[in-house]
């Protein structure tokens, strides 16, 4: 009852981007996933980037309203993991049968559709917000990722006020709007 | 101005932020409008796509600083020393008496190979030229400097011995750079892209890895908390992509990018020290960080060789950590902590470059 309770508090504080309870999974979990990978045919930053990964597809499940995660988080990272690293030792074609399998698994490929859509969908944004160029890219990561507030922006780039950023805002916003939606109606 | 009126409205509509009379109105101006409607769906799904995006870029921020944090903790580890330990007790438990054997023959063949090479080895330098900025500078006095720069922080009738580049590793105002960069100079001021001056002292020199440290001794500079790039101290992986900024224009404040890729692991003539990178390095570049794509350091850009085209090689960044443990050996008081948080993992290359270019800064060195 007590490991169910704890694991409840480490998937909210996930959810949250809580750097303290992150640490707690990424130590409790980091090692063995390393390790497995390694013995894998994977380098040092492949365990890294992959373990990442699986950190964010439990963070996007973590999130959903309807959210219950019917195994232990390591199980369920450990998982995500060996999915990912089969995919990518396919992509490079260095595929073999033989991938160590020590522990248990349960089957994610529902979850990873969805991390490879929201993946997908936020590729499209990266390349939106790239495109859009200078103020714009930074007067909008400012506000939406920095999430610095309009007096703040308008003194860092140095606008006379904030309504005046506020409108430069709106219309780069717009500008991003259009760059996205072409792409992203592609992709459907 | 009018789509901006009504997208103001639409996100006021979003977040709730209406009055129940306004609110009603605007729902019925939906309903009867399908344009306004659909601007009310798209717009609904856009914000919820930067909203998921923001919190997916903050995620990676925190995992790669909690990454980084608990690597420099060893809680984890990337293959350094540790980790391999028991294997190498187990071997050497195996083969103990070959290894002592194989150490005596070794050692009378090592005495005699150098004394050899000793003997009939030409001199690297020949072909070696060093990447710093030998500047015709040496002659003239610093009042011609003076006028180009009306406010530099030089002191009048010194004359500026070298230069180069260099770049902090510690936000409180310790920088990296290479040893031939600041010669026997014991003073620099340095300066960034933006024109803006620090005065500094060299606070150390390690010539044999051709590294020296500086330190900013200036009451205009504000330390900064975070510094945007982290030090790789593990092998470099051959092939990687890597980039550089430094000031190949030595003495014009401009700094400039330049690419190239991990050509060998080792420097010239098996320099178990560097590493070679393939890349058009110029005079002024000395000094410079070299990067990777996920904005780790991997080394200081020094030399180049003569006779080939584009052959540069770096001085790999853990050289930079065992001088730093250098200087502390010598001076307990001195803290410097080498940065190891990185945000720039994930972000493209110009906005990379946007974020590390504040931190390089241009070196002239002189001497009272």
């Amino acid at each position: 009852m007590k490991a169910e309770l704890s694991e409840q508090i480490l998937l909210k504080g996930l959810a949250e981007n809580d750097s303290k309870i992150i640490e707690i999974i990424y130590k409790n979990n980091f090692a063995s996933i390393q390790s497995f990978i390694l013995n894998n045919n994977g380098s040092y930053d492949d365990a890294r980037d992959i373990f990442q990964e699986s950190m964010i597809a439990l963070y996007e499940k973590a999130q959903t309203d309807s959210f219950v995660l019917t195994c232990k988080i390591n199980t369920y990272i450990y998982s995500i993991c060996r999915r990912l690293w089969l995919k990518r030792l396919q992509q490079i074609g260095k595929y073999s049968n033989q991938l160590d399998n020590l522990e248990e698994t349960i089957s994610v490929e529902d979850d990873l559709d969805i991390h490879y859509k929201r993946d997908a969908d936020f590729k499209i944004m990266e390349h939106a917000l790239s495109s859009l160029g200078e103020p714009c890219r930074s007067l909008l990561e400012g506000f939406y990722i920095k999430k610095m507030d309009m007096q703040q922006l308008s003194e860092l780039f140095g606008y006379t006020n904030s309504d005046n950023a506020k409108t430069q805002k709106y219309k780069c916003l717009m500008r991003l709007k259009k760059l996205f939606f072409a792409q992203y109606n592609i992709g459907e | 101005m009018d789509d901006i009126l009504l997208l103001q409205t639409i996100e006021r509509y979003i977040h709730n932020k209406m009055d129940a009379e306004e609110r009603a109105f605007f729902e019925q101006h939906r309903k009867n409008v399908p344009e306004v409607d659909q601007l009310v769906v798209e717009h609904t799904m856009f914000l919820n796509q930067i909203e998921d995006f923001s919190a997916n870029k903050n995620l990676k921020r925190t995992l790669n600083e909690v990454h980084s944090k608990l690597l420099s903790e060893s809680v984890i580890n990337e293959g350094v020393v540790s980790s391999s330990n028991a294997k190498v007790i187990f071997f050497w438990n195996k083969y103990k008496k070959v290894t002592a054997i194989a150490a005596v023959v070794g050692g009378a063949i090592a005495f005699m190979i150098s004394g050899l090479v000793a003997y009939f080895a030409p001199q690297n330098q020949q072909y070696l030229s060093q990447l710093g900025a030998k500047v015709e500078l040496q002659e003239r006095k610093i009042t011609a400097l003076n006028n180009e720069i009306k406010t530099s922080k030089i002191p009048e009738n010194v004359v500026i011995k070298s230069g180069g580049s260099a770049f902090l590793i510690d936000g409180n105002g310790y920088l990296v750079t290479n040893a031939h960069v600041v010669e026997d100079a014991t003073f620099a001021v340095i300066s960034n892209n933006d024109g803006k001056e620090f005065k500094a002292k060299v606070a150390f020199k390690d010539i044999n890895r051709d590294l020296a440290i500086l330190k900013i001794e200036d009451e205009d500079y504000s330390p900064i908390k975070n510094l945007p790039y982290s030090f790789r101290k593990n092998n470099l992986d051959l092939g990687e992509e890597v980039y550089t900024l430094g000031y190949p224009n030595f003495p014009r404040n401009e700094v400039v990018y330049n690419i190239g890729y991990l050509s060998g692991e080792t420097g010239y003539n098996g320099d178990s020290l560097s590493c070679q990178i393939q890349m058009n390095a110029n005079h002024g570049n000395s000094g410079g960080p070299v990067l990777n794509k996920n904005g780790e350091v991997i080394g200081v850009l020094s030399t180049k060789q003569l006779k080939a085209d584009g052959v540069t090689f770096a001085i790999k960044s853990k050289n930079i950590y065992k001088v730093v443990d250098e200087i502390k050996k010598k001076d307990q008081d001195v803290r410097i902590k080498i940065n190891n948080t990185n945000s720039l993992k994930g972000d493209n290359r110009v906005h990379q470059i946007k974020n590390v270019k504040d931190y390089v800064y241009m070196v002239k060195a002189y001497t009272k």
